[in-house]
């Protein structure tokens, strides 16, 4: 009972503050409500026993991701009239009927998928149990992501220089 | 009792709400966040899979979605900051000089 009341709060808080998202006029609204979705969806991945996910989530995305995203939208502290509101033409209009149409198609696919969540034990999701999974089954991909990231770094420094 | 139908929905509601953010807005920096929408989106729906089948396979994707995340926004943000010094502007209806 207390378990589907809170996916309710979580799932309406989500979904209210992504429509906040892609629906505020300026750039630093939509930061601050991406960081309450990203919130409310650590609430989600806490709920499904993945505390580890949890943790990092808040951690990476809410942390520095959005921190990185902030402090962009302070950094080029755009004019009023350079903030782009929402103003409806026909293709967006059009964009957001199949954006819709798509919506309607997944849930319709969705809507009846059974499957109550198993029992699970008592380490499922932990840091310990995934680092397990990560460092023995998953570490060639590991390594690779560590790369990307390096290679991100670099080339995020590279762009951003004044002068090429 | 909330099944793993409550969450692939509300999952394809956000992953929605992110792809409409994409096609509707033309500020730079909302579409990226609208990115990291669809990238939750998805990440909530491994998340609960990996929950319905007891493995931890689907957390650690999610994990290597999270860093993968970290680096576009990294990257997309780098260009943002290059477009704004070259045209004074994050409107991607600027951006147009690859345009035939």
């Amino acid at each position: 009972m207390v378990q589907e009341l809170l996916f309710y709060i979580f799932a309406t808080l989500t979904v209210i503050s992504g429509v906040s998202v892609i629906s505020a006029r300026n750039s630093i609204t939509s930061a601050l409500s991406l960081i309450a979705t990203l919130g409310a969806v650590a609430a989600l991945f806490a709920l499904l026993d993945a505390h580890f996910i949890a943790t990092i989530q808040i951690l990476v995305y809410a942390g520095a991701i959005m921190v990185l995203f902030v402090f962009v939208i302070m950094l080029l502290n755009l004019e009023p009239e350079a903030v782009q509101g929402l103003r409806l033409t026909p293709g967006k209009a059009l964009a957001a009927g199949v954006a819709a149409a798509g919506t309607v198609l997944l849930l319709w696919k969705f809507v009846g998928v059974k499957g109550a969540f198993p029992a699970i034990g008592e380490d499922y999701g932990t840091m310990e149990a995934v680092a397990e999974a990560l460092f023995i089954q998953y570490l060639i991909p590991f390594e690779a992501v560590s790369l990307l990231l390096t290679a991100a770094v670099v080339g995020a420094v590279v762009i951003g220089k004044r002068e090429l | 009792m909330v099944s793993i139908s409550h969450y692939l929905m509300l999952s394809a509601i956000l992953f929605s709400l992110g792809v409409a953010g994409v096609l509707i807005r033309r500020n730079a920096i909302i579409v990226l966040m609208c990115v990291e929408l669809m990238l939750n989106a998805v990440n909530l729906s491994f998340v609960a899979l990996a929950r319905k089948w007891g493995e931890l396979d689907g957390h650690v994707v999610v994990f290597f979605v999270m860093a993968v995340a970290a680096a576009e926004a990294a990257v997309g943000l780098a260009l943002v900051i290059a477009l704004f010094r070259h045209k004074a502007t994050i409107n991607l209806e600027e951006a147009n000089l690859l345009k035939g």
